[in-house]
């Protein structure tokens, strides 16, 4: 990326072009706007140890959605995608609170854990299962996952038997709304996995493999990257961290609600890969640009809430953040920007030399 | 190549028009009254709204692209409708409307497609998601429509023997039906929807009108996603901001389940109404069943669908 | 009937200049084309013949010279304008919609309607017309991908001439048919010229241009070499004017020598048979230590495709091949890799570079994918590996960092073999490593074929450029038209003329 960059000079005008930059705007712009609103927006106080305020809420919230979205990134970057996570989020919380009511001691750890690990398990399954469909069978993605985004909901309600299952479990409960260290536990849950993919791909060899099937499969083909194994691997991966959200999600609320439970998590986390940067078409991905994206989502609905909007209308800007930034980032409208840019500097300098 | 006599695109048709010869006969056999004309005018009464839509998502699809916008579209038409009627407007004016709305929203999801090249899954999102906004931005709550007009109109049913029924909304349906079936088959435009399926730069190296189709194709599903919500609105006597949420999805299954390819190209419109029949009938069983709870429908429409898309997806091998 | 020379030209190219950032692709090109001829536009990969057909059919906007059609100077914005005033273009690949009837692919954006409502009957009788014109009797109703490739092209060139053409241009229209298709597609040319029609033919077949044009232009590297008719020009004469001689001066380059003669020797690679329906007849070949093997043959002569079967990138119909005397399935090319066959294909874009990622990642790639997602290669091996290759080679710039689509051609290629090197392979098959990049570049990469095989690799070595695999090569395997038809030992007295005798086949008239 040397020569191209080299006539655009100033750090400005390489900001502006850096993927990140409208997305980064727009949290910003975000922020801004509740801390005008609600001046003491940022502020953190501790209480009991624990760290509370706006942003600690927003970094709670968005735990489950970075879970999705970092799974959602390595699916989107072999050129595939991933509808059933919603599905997979529901029959994750239907699994863990169907076993921990059918225990005699929901409050035992000794029922926790298994109930856990068994949720995880079958998501981890139905990833498999996804990628079996993507990359053995050889169908597209969208329609792969589409069948257990579909079949998915209705195998969670089997699973609660059509109700929403309550339960009254301590150390699961912790899960979703407990705290280590003063910070919420499904930050650090979503935290530690985040710096686990950074891991797996950056420091592991993951995320070269990815990008290297996504970009050309015809040269990673050559070059003996054993595709098949890599597109299995991250429908496994996306599956299994849509099981963590939905514990994280269900252990929030304490009840398994098959219908509605992880709805439109797809989308939001698709979203959040998008607005991250990551193309829809493949490639090279950015972990960081996706915890940007999913922070501006978990902002946004936030912000919607701390302006006195109702809830409800949240979809309407996120709409609008998406088409601006999907503008913005289009490359029509970039080529416009780009040579608007470029003419203006060639005025300049042509104005230069006249008066020189 | 030509061993078959049947032409290779028709056979998922076939298939469709099997499970379903397959189901009636089935439910025919273990409930009675259930092969009665009476239960099949109720079947098309209960989807008119899920026709429109996979009549409009059969363009979509066939030219390759995909509309998740429809669901969400087809309650903030109803909510217009319901809303306008409840402010005193006059029918003659909120019909119109109700469809202009998804028009534009169509129109909007085409120009955002074409010529900002966002990929149709994204730029569709982005329009349920406004279309869903929109919603609560009128009203959080369901508006009941005791407008007698609409009233009237939506309540005409019109007996055709033998106990079978239908409404103004089916009528409406089935017309849309027929109009598509003729835009597909017998104009310029719908012929270059298939070529667009087949190979855009095809199609484009064989000079068709490539961005204008693409657009209106988006129109289409637009449009008919309005008219979907006034059908709704017909239905339910109401308007509601969560109506129609996964409605995209059902009208994407009949699509596929009546034998279009989602990878474009391939496909009948006809075999949509198949494809909704067959969903509508799923439901009917589990219905008449009684004994199998409502959440079985999803998981045997999503069994369908995998049998469906693995025969497609066989089919395409062999002809590789 | 044959156009005499005195008929005025439909189309008069003059001084045709085309350039791309970096590549001079047309250098003052002049080219015409009479009305009621076939003439061949000659040349090897990277010639300028679809560039000037793309300058023709008003695809690419030329920098410098005049396009004349019909005695009127043009300059086509697009295709449709060049349909437009009579150029109709069929391509190798069909740009038609296999989803669709016949009938639909030759009439779909001038069907007959009524109002805006079409007429089917009507139409599919137009239709049947235009087939019946050409001679094709296939039924209008029915899908186009129900009909063989040929058929198919036969349709494309249906619906090219279906409006009023008075120039037809086909660009390779023939290679995917076999020899009864070709000669149906040969009758509806013939009967076309007859017409009064021009016809711009491109084929890498030398049997076939010479079965059916008239004239000939050739060009090499983007220069025209001459326009013949082709009754005065001997095959072999057309092939040496095709390759020519590449004029860089190298260092004296010593061969290693290998005794191939010793029986008792097993051959590294021992190919049985090994062909595959449609692309290349099964052949025989054996592949010793340290030996270079060169594959010299026209484009489309199988030189590509015997590589492929041996790199596992396409699946083998006949034969096998042994390693070391041991039978190997090949089915991927990870088989191939792990069987010690590395392949760097022909067209680095599509096949080879990972453009968006970096040199570093570029070369580590293979060797990366043989240990797996799990097991990264070491920080430090990475590193010594990416450093020597670049210094090695001497890859410009020597930034491990840059990402490979920024780099040139000739910088590109050096990563991509390093990538090969890093993986250590027994045999290594080169397919036109040296296509498309400057002399420096492709003089290092020569000195690194040789010196690997000093080092006992095996190395295949496929070039257009037949200086270049005369010199590097221990034994040339000569391909023509899908077979291996000789293999000519190099003991230093090989000239490159005895190798085009072989290429040109029988002919020599």
């Amino acid at each position: 990326m040397t020569e191209p960059h080299l006539e655009r000079g100033s750090i400005v005008s390489r900001a502006v072009s850096h993927n990140l930059f409208w997305p980064i705007v727009a949290l910003l712009a975000l922020i801004a706007a509740n801390t005008i609103r609600r001046p003491n927006f940022l502020s953190i106080t501790i209480m009991d140890g624990h760290l509370f305020g706006s942003l600690i809420d927003i970094m709670r919230s968005a735990s489950p959605l970075l879970l999705v979205a970092l799974g959602m990134t390595l699916v989107i970057a072999t050129r595939g995608i991933d509808l059933s996570v919603g599905s997979m989020i529901a029959i994750s919380g239907a699994l863990a609170l169907s076993y921990i009511q059918a225990s005699p001691s929901p409050n035992s750890i000794t029922t926790v854990v298994p109930a856990v690990l068994i949720a995880l398990a079958v998501c981890l399954l139905l990833g498999a299962w996804n990628g079996f469909m993507v990359s053995v069978l050889g169908i597209q993605p969208i329609i792969a996952t589409l069948i257990l985004m579909m079949a998915g909901r209705g195998i969670a309600m089997l699973i609660t038997g059509g109700f929403i299952t309550t339960v009254n479990s301590t150390p699961y409960k912790a899960l979703g709304s407990g705290w280590f260290l003063g910070l919420p536990i499904p930050s650090w849950i979503a935290g530690l996995t985040l710096v686990a993919v950074l891991l797996l791909c950056r420091w592991g060899a993951l995320g070269m493999l990815v990008e290297a099937v996504g970009i050309n499969p015809a040269a990673a083909r050559l070059a003996g990257v054993r595709s098949r194994v890599i597109i299995w691997t991250v429908y496994i991966v996306a599956g299994l961290f849509a099981g963590i959200a939905g514990i994280l999600l269900s252990a929030d609320t304490m009840a398994a609600d098959a219908n509605n439970a992880g709805l439109f998590y797809e989308l939001d986390a698709i979203l959040a890969v998008v607005i991250g940067g990551t193309s829809l078409a493949g490639g090279k991905f950015s972990l960081s640009g996706t915890f940007v994206g999913v922070l501006v989502i978990a902002t946004l609905s936030r912000t919607v809430t701390i302006l006195g909007i109702s809830p409800l209308i949240t979809p309407l800007f996120k709409a609008l953040v998406v088409i601006l930034v999907m503008l913005l980032q289009s490359p029509v409208v970039r080529e416009k920007l780009e040579a608007m840019g470029r003419r203006r500097r060639r005025n300049r300098a042509t104005g230069e030399a006249v008066s020189a | 190549m030509r061993r078959l006599s049947i032409d290779s695109s028709r056979l998922p048709v076939i298939g469709t028009l099997a499970v379903l010869a397959i189901m009636l006969v089935v439910g025919g056999v273990r409930y009675s009254n259930f092969l009665t004309l009476r239960n099949f005018g109720n079947l098309l009464i209960n989807n008119s709204f899920l026709i429109a839509l996979a009549v409009g998502m059969t363009f979509v699809i066939l030219m390759g692209g995909i509309d998740l916008s429809v669901g969400a579209v087809l309650a903030l038409s109803g909510i217009v409708v319901a809303a306008m009627l409840r402010d005193g407007f006059p029918i003659a004016i909120v019909l119109p409307i109700a469809i202009l709305v998804g028009t534009v929203f169509g129109l909007m999801h085409g120009l955002l497609i074409h010529y900002f090249k966002i990929q149709p899954f994204i730029a569709t999102l982005a329009g349920m998601f406004l279309a869903r906004g929109l919603c609560f931005v009128i009203a959080p709550e369901s508006i009941a429509i005791n407008e007698p007009g609409f009233a009237a109109l939506a309540g005409q049913s019109f007996a055709l023997g033998g106990g079978f029924r239908i409404t103004t909304a089916v009528i409406i349906a089935l017309v849309v039906l027929a109009i598509a079936f003729y835009l597909l088959h017998y104009t310029r435009f719908g012929r270059t929807v298939y070529a667009i399926g087949g190979g855009e730069q095809s199609a484009v190296m064989m000079g068709l009108p490539v961005a204008r189709s693409k657009v209106l194709a988006y129109v289409v599903s637009g449009t008919c996603a309005g008219l979907g919500g006034l059908l709704f609105a017909m239905f339910s006597r109401s308007g509601y901001a969560l109506t129609g949420v996964g409605m995209e999805l059902d009208a994407i299954a009949a699509v596929v389940v009546g034998g279009t390819l989602l990878t474009g190209g391939s496909g009948f419109v006809l075999g949509s109404l198949l494809g909704v029949l067959v969903l509508g009938l799923i439901q009917t069983i589990i219905t008449f069943e009684g004994t199998l709870s409502s959440w079985w429908t999803k998981i045997v429409i999503g069994a369908l669908l995998l049998v469906f898309v693995v025969l497609q997806r066989a089919l395409a091998r062999r002809n590789e | 009937m044959t156009a005499s020379d005195l008929a005025r030209p439909i189309v008069e190219m003059t001084g045709i200049s085309i350039e791309f950032p970096g590549v001079k692709a047309l250098q003052n090109v002049d080219f015409r084309l009479l009305p009621g001829e076939v003439h061949a536009l000659m040349g090897e990969n990277g010639a300028g013949k679809s560039t000037l057909i793309k300058a023709l059919t008003g695809l690419y906007s030329i920098d410098a010279g005049t396009i004349v059609v019909d005695d009127a100077e043009v300059s086509f914005a697009s295709p449709e304008q060049a349909q437009a005033a009579g150029i109709s273009t069929v391509y190798q690949e069909v740009n038609l919609c296999a989803n669709l009837t016949v009938a639909e692919n030759i009439m779909l954006g001038q069907e007959s309607r009524v109002g805006p409502i079409i007429n089917w009957g009507a139409t599919r009788r137009a239709a049947k017309q235009h087939l019946d014109r050409m001679g094709l009797r296939i039924d209008p109703g029915s899908k186009l991908g129900s009909h063989s490739l040929a058929v198919q092209q036969l349709v494309a060139i249906c619906r090219a001439t279906s409006v009023d053409c008075k120039v037809l241009v086909l660009d390779e229209p023939t290679s995917s048919l076999d020899a009864d298709e070709v000669n149906t597609l040969f009758n509806v040319i013939r009967g076309l010229r007859d017409r009064g029609v021009a016809i711009l033919f491109v084929s890498h077949f030398l049997d076939q241009i010479y079965e059916i044009s008239d004239r000939l232009t050739v060009l090499r590297n983007g220069q025209l070499i001459g326009e013949y008719p082709v009754r005065e020009l001997g095959q072999h004469e057309l092939v040496s004017k095709m390759i020519g001689r590449s004029l860089e001066v190298l260092e004296d380059m010593r061969v290693p020598k290998v005794d191939v003669e010793d029986e008792a020797r097993t051959p590294r690679v021992k190919v049985l048979s090994l062909g595959r329906k449609g692309s290349i007849e099964p052949v025989d070949l054996e592949i010793y230590e340290g030996e270079v093997v060169g594959f010299a043959g026209l484009l489309g002569s199988g030189r590509t495709e015997l590589a492929r079967l041996l790199a596992g990138a396409d699946h083998p119909t006949t034969g096998e091949v042994q390693i070391d005397g041991k039978p190997r399935r090949l089915r991927t090319p990870r088989h191939a890799l792990d069987a010690g066959i590395a392949y760097s294909s022909e067209d680095r874009k599509a096949e080879g570079l990972i453009g968006d990622l970096t040199v570093r990642e570029n070369i580590v790639l293979a060797l990366q994918a043989e240990r797996g997602w799990l097991r990264k290669v070491p920080e430090k091996m990475a590193d010594e590996l990416v450093d020597r290759y670049i210094s090695a080679l001497n890859v410009r710039p020597a930034n491990p960092n840059a990402l490979i689509r920024n780099l040139s051609g000739g910088n590109q290629q050096k990563v991509l073999l390093a990538r090969w090197l890093a993986i250590q392979p027994k045999l290594l098959l080169l397919d036109e490593p040296t296509r498309g990049i400057d002399v420096g570049a492709k003089a290092e990469i020569q000195k690194l074929v040789a010196e690997l095989a000093a080092q006992g690799m095996s190395v295949v070595f496929i070039s257009a450029e037949l200086e270049e695999v005369v010199r590097l090569s221990n034994r040339i395997a000569v391909l023509r038209d899908r077979r291996k038809v000789t293999e000519l030992d190099n003991r230093g007295d090989l000239g490159v003329g005895d190798v085009i005798d072989h290429i040109a086949g029988g002919r020599h008239d």
